[in-house]
């Protein structure tokens, strides 16, 4: 791939974006925090969309390179064949059949 | 500095987002045909939206020095209804050829289902028939891969359509490589916390270049900015970008890709 780099620094890139960043972080551990906290957690940590959530997480910590292109295959359904019928307009954002790879 | 935003729903805005456009520099902005929300019941509701984006927006852009174009389509929300779908197909032909109209769009997938894909082999050949334009619209999520790659393949299974003359928009990290190599333009959509952000178009600006590129807001009646646009470009020159580049991206790409159309003429 064609890697055109910006004019800055990747320490400029660290002074500008580490502040919004650590929120994020922080947003996301307060997130994970809340489902434990509430009743029905053990259910909620089953769901699909949490599992592919910590499975992200992992992607993230362990890839070199390209982790938002990783990230965003994870979460896609990778399968060719046209659905039959749609029956739920909703998009998830997540894909049921990757969140249990490796379980 | 001069923007085009090539995708936003201006039916839904207020009169005050048109000043904020206008004062803003975005003074040529393209309105797709979407979803309205709910779906609708019968074609009568698709003429009259159809008049609404192709006459009324026009006009009431136009009092504020800004100039407005439209795309006509069916959506891929409202595919699922194949009687629906059969009475809109028939009436479109009618609304492309108002003098505001670019072309079809924004046409494509949602689910990614068989009614759905029906649907957009007919739009498409509507357009392959007319000589049309086209701006497709991916799904989004977990559907977006799968959809853009199906969409990619209908389009270049017919002949009589180019690459060079459609807009694949809603592209992400993982479809941007793919459509630019098929020859395709893409489009980046800026939300202003669901999905792209200006941070991320500047990064995919960085990573794939700035060759058949389009950034847009695509703001709509949910939770979205019509300035988005300025906002990435002010991203752009924080981290240090040319004017040149950045007028590149929000002014000189549109234009190229829009004046295709003979009908298009940017402010």
């Amino acid at each position: 791939m064609l890697q055109e780099k910006g004019p800055m620094q990747a320490k400029e890139a660290l002074e500008k974006y580490f502040l919004d960043n650590r929120a994020r972080m922080l947003e996301i551990a307060s997130f994970l925090d809340r489902i434990d906290r509430y009743s029905g957690s053990p259910e909620a940590k089953e769901d699909f969309r949490y599992k592919s959530l910590m499975k992200a997480l992992k992607i993230i910590l362990e890839s070199e390179d390209e982790r938002t292109k990783k990230v965003q295959l994870f979460f896609s359904d990778l399968s060719s064949a046209p659905l039959e019928k749609v029956t739920d307009q909703k998009a998830y954002g997540a894909w049921k059949e990757s969140s249990n790879e490796g379980d | 500095m001069k923007v085009i935003d090539p995708h936003i729903h201006m039916a839904s805005r207020t009169t005050d987002d048109y000043m904020a456009l206008a004062l803003g520099g975005i003074h040529t902005i393209t309105e797709p045909s979407f979803w309205a929300g709910f779906d609708r019941r019968s074609a009568d509701g698709f003429h009259d939206y159809f008049h609404h984006i192709s006459v009324v927006e026009h006009a009431r852009a136009a009092r504020f020095g800004i100039k407005h174009y439209c795309w006509i389509g069916l959506n891929s929300k409202e595919s699922e209804n194949l009687q629906l779908a059969e009475d809109v197909l028939k009436i479109i032909p009618e609304y492309l050829d108002k003098p505001t109209a670019l072309g079809l769009g924004e046409i494509g997938l949602n689910k990614n289902s068989r009614n759905e894909l029906n649907v957009l082999e007919r739009q498409l050949s509507i357009a392959a028939e007319r000589g049309e334009m086209i701006l497709i619209h991916t799904p989004h999520l977990e559907d977006k891969l799968k959809g853009t790659r199906m969409i990619m393949e209908m389009i270049l299974n017919e002949p009589r359509l180019q690459p060079s003359r459609v807009l694949i928009d809603h592209a992400e990290e993982h479809t941007i490589g793919e459509i630019k190599d098929k020859g395709f333009w893409f489009g980046l959509t800026l939300y202003p916390n669901s999905k792209g952000s200006p941070e991320r178009a500047v990064d995919a600006v960085e990573i794939f270049g700035s060759e058949r590129i389009c950034i847009n807001s695509s703001a709509d009646w949910s939770v979205s900015d019509p300035l988005a646009t300025l906002k990435c470009a002010n991203e752009m020159r924080r981290r240090g970008h040319t004017e040149d580049l950045i007028n590149k991206i929000f002014y000189e790409n549109p234009k190229a890709f829009l004046s295709q159309s003979p009908k298009f003429e940017a402010a």
